[in-house]
């Protein structure tokens, strides 16, 4: 297996994008990073497209061909890749078995979605359409409203309180104020969040990502080509995926999230690293519950205790585990099928010291990004590392 | 939701009779070719008990467009008395009532009426258990 490299980077602003269709985001940032990657268009070998709605929502499917189409890169084979949320990630990952595989050299992955075009009780249902049809589904559930369950579960069980799932939103939001690309540019206080509209009791507004466009891509290229390209590549030393019980009520117990901690195990292994070797993460926050959640079982903290390490600011961009210094979805905005892209593009500028006003303060070296489909039965975990360093 | 996809697993929706693995005990409420959590092929039917606790319930205000119209609506996550785990909505909860670890029972309820073709769905809901 070849060791592989990100060389390029790019996305969209994220938002809502009025004049904007999919294909449109799809090309824009597929063309920002073969830029950032010094990449002609016929050199690129793949293309695997991230995406979740295009077919109920954008009336178009067979996507990737017609990316082809709009940026050029014939005769590039072109794959599109759903796993619901985690489309982007899962497409990252396509990408780096082809080239680990020595199959193809040059590889664009790129997730896109354009989702403001739909009303919200229509994407509400569409996304509610990846629960379990006649256990879930059929009872009206929505993923808000199992992100509120399992906050009252975590709220029961670990001594989490509403002040805590406020304190993510502020933190992601500071952020996001940082982050030109981040749909969502307010501050907001505590308080502010703890009275915001209550969306799935407990689950309020402001602990809820927004429905947004956009896109965001990578170039993926053997790790010992890379410096013919361009300085500073960052390697993926760890891929790792894993799958749970459909139901969140069939889980061995529903506040954990046992695909996330086994792809985490997968990611560490493959990159001989451990938790305490990462300096920086982009965790899939669609609800800010999830953030603590998810940085427990990727082992970045004790399962329970995250919500301390936020008191003290240990997650913030000048804290010793930064989280989202994106702004996270939260923030940045969650076009579904790009998020697990859009965390990649955001960690690789990170590792490069080009995040700009929300560069972390640490000298990072290792990132690990965390994106999650379904209700958690679906995660996809990169481990990142600077090639220079 | 497609009438057919409904009908197929109305013994459940109407009475909450599923199959439970020989050899794990996971319950499934359709009758399954695989267990999902060992693998096994063998079954036996079960009818659940119609009673247990709350372990954690939500508010649905923002809701799919098929229940637009009945949000706000309560949605639960029920334990039975046999330790099985399901998903339902909640109904003639008073606030009183409504917190983690109250005791219901299974009730038949109207769910919706299906948009396109017109059919009235009937499925179990939890009410709380009185005495």
């Amino acid at each position: 297996m070849r060791d592989v490299a990100i060389i390029g980077v790019g996305m969209t602003k994220f938002g809502r994008l009025e004049g904007k269709d999919l294909m449109d985001l799809l090309a824009e940032a597929s063309l920002n990073a073969m830029k950032d990657a010094n990449v002609e268009n016929k050199e690129i070998d793949a293309v695997y497209v991230g995406n979740m709605l295009s077919a109920a929502i954008n009336h178009q499917t067979a996507i990737a061909s017609s990316l082809v189409d709009r940026i050029s890169i014939f005769p590039a084979a072109a794959d599109k890749v759903e796993n619901g949320p985690a489309s982007g990630g899962s497409a990252v990952k396509n990408g780096f078995l082809a080239v680990a595989s020595g199959v193809y050299d040059l590889v664009l992955v790129v997730g896109g979605e354009k989702m403001t075009s739909a009303d919200t009780d229509v994407l509400t249902d569409y996304i509610a359409t990846m629960t379990h049809p006649t256990a879930e589904y059929v009872h009206g559930i929505t993923l808000p409203a199992l992100a509120a369950m399992l906050m009252r579960i975590y709220m029961q069980r670990y001594g989490v309180t509403e002040r805590h799932i406020a304190m993510v939103a502020v933190k992601n939001h500071k952020n996001g104020m940082k982050n030109p690309y981040a749909h969502i540019h307010r501050e907001i206080t505590i308080e502010g969040a703890m009275q915001s509209v209550m969306i799935s009791d407990p689950l309020r507004l402001y602990y809820t990502c927004p429905i947004s466009d956009g896109a965001a891509a990578v170039i993926l290229c053997p790790a010992d080509k890379a410096e013919e390209y361009r300085d500073k590549p960052v390697k993926i030393i760890g891929v790792g995926q894993a799958t749970d019980v459909q139901c969140v009520h069939e889980r061995e117990d529903p506040a954990v999230l046992k695909s996330c901690r086994i792809a985490a195990e997968k990611a560490y292994k493959m990159a001989g690293i451990t938790p305490k070797d990462i300096d920086v993460a982009e965790v899939h926050d669609a609800f800010e519950i999830l953030e603590l959640v998810e940085s427990e079982d990727v082992g970045l903290f004790e399962k329970g205790k995250a919500h301390l390490a936020v008191e003290k600011g240990v997650t913030e961009i000048d804290g010793e585990m930064p989280i989202n210094p994106s702004g996270g979805l939260k923030a940045r905005g969650h076009p579904v099928g790009a998020t697990g892209v859009a965390q990649i593009v955001e960690l690789v500028w990170q590792l490069r010291g080009e995040a700009g006003e929300r560069q972390i303060k640490k000298d990072a070296k290792r990132a690990l990004a965390c994106n999650f489909g379904g209700f958690g039965n679906n995660t996809v975990i990169h481990i990142l590392e600077a090639m220079w360093k | 939701m497609r009438v057919p996809r409904y009908w197929r697993n109305k013994l459940f929706r109407y009475r909450l009779v599923g199959w439970r693995c020989i050899n794990c005990g996971a319950f499934h409420h359709f009758k399954p070719l695989v267990c999902k959590r060992c693998g096994s092929r063998g079954f036996r039917e079960v009818e659940l008990p119609k009673t247990g606790k709350l372990l954690a319930y939500t508010v649905v205000k923002i809701a799919p467009a098929d229940f637009k119209d009945k949000a706000p609506y309560l949605i639960g996550l029920v334990e039975l008395d046999d330790g099985t785990r399901i998903l339902a909505q909640l109904t003639d909860f008073s606030q009183d009532e409504l917190k983690d670890g109250a005791r219901v029972e299974a009730v038949l309820r109207k769910i919706r009426e299906d948009g396109e073709s017109g059919i009235i769905e009937y499925g179990y809901k939890f009410r709380p258990l009185v005495g």
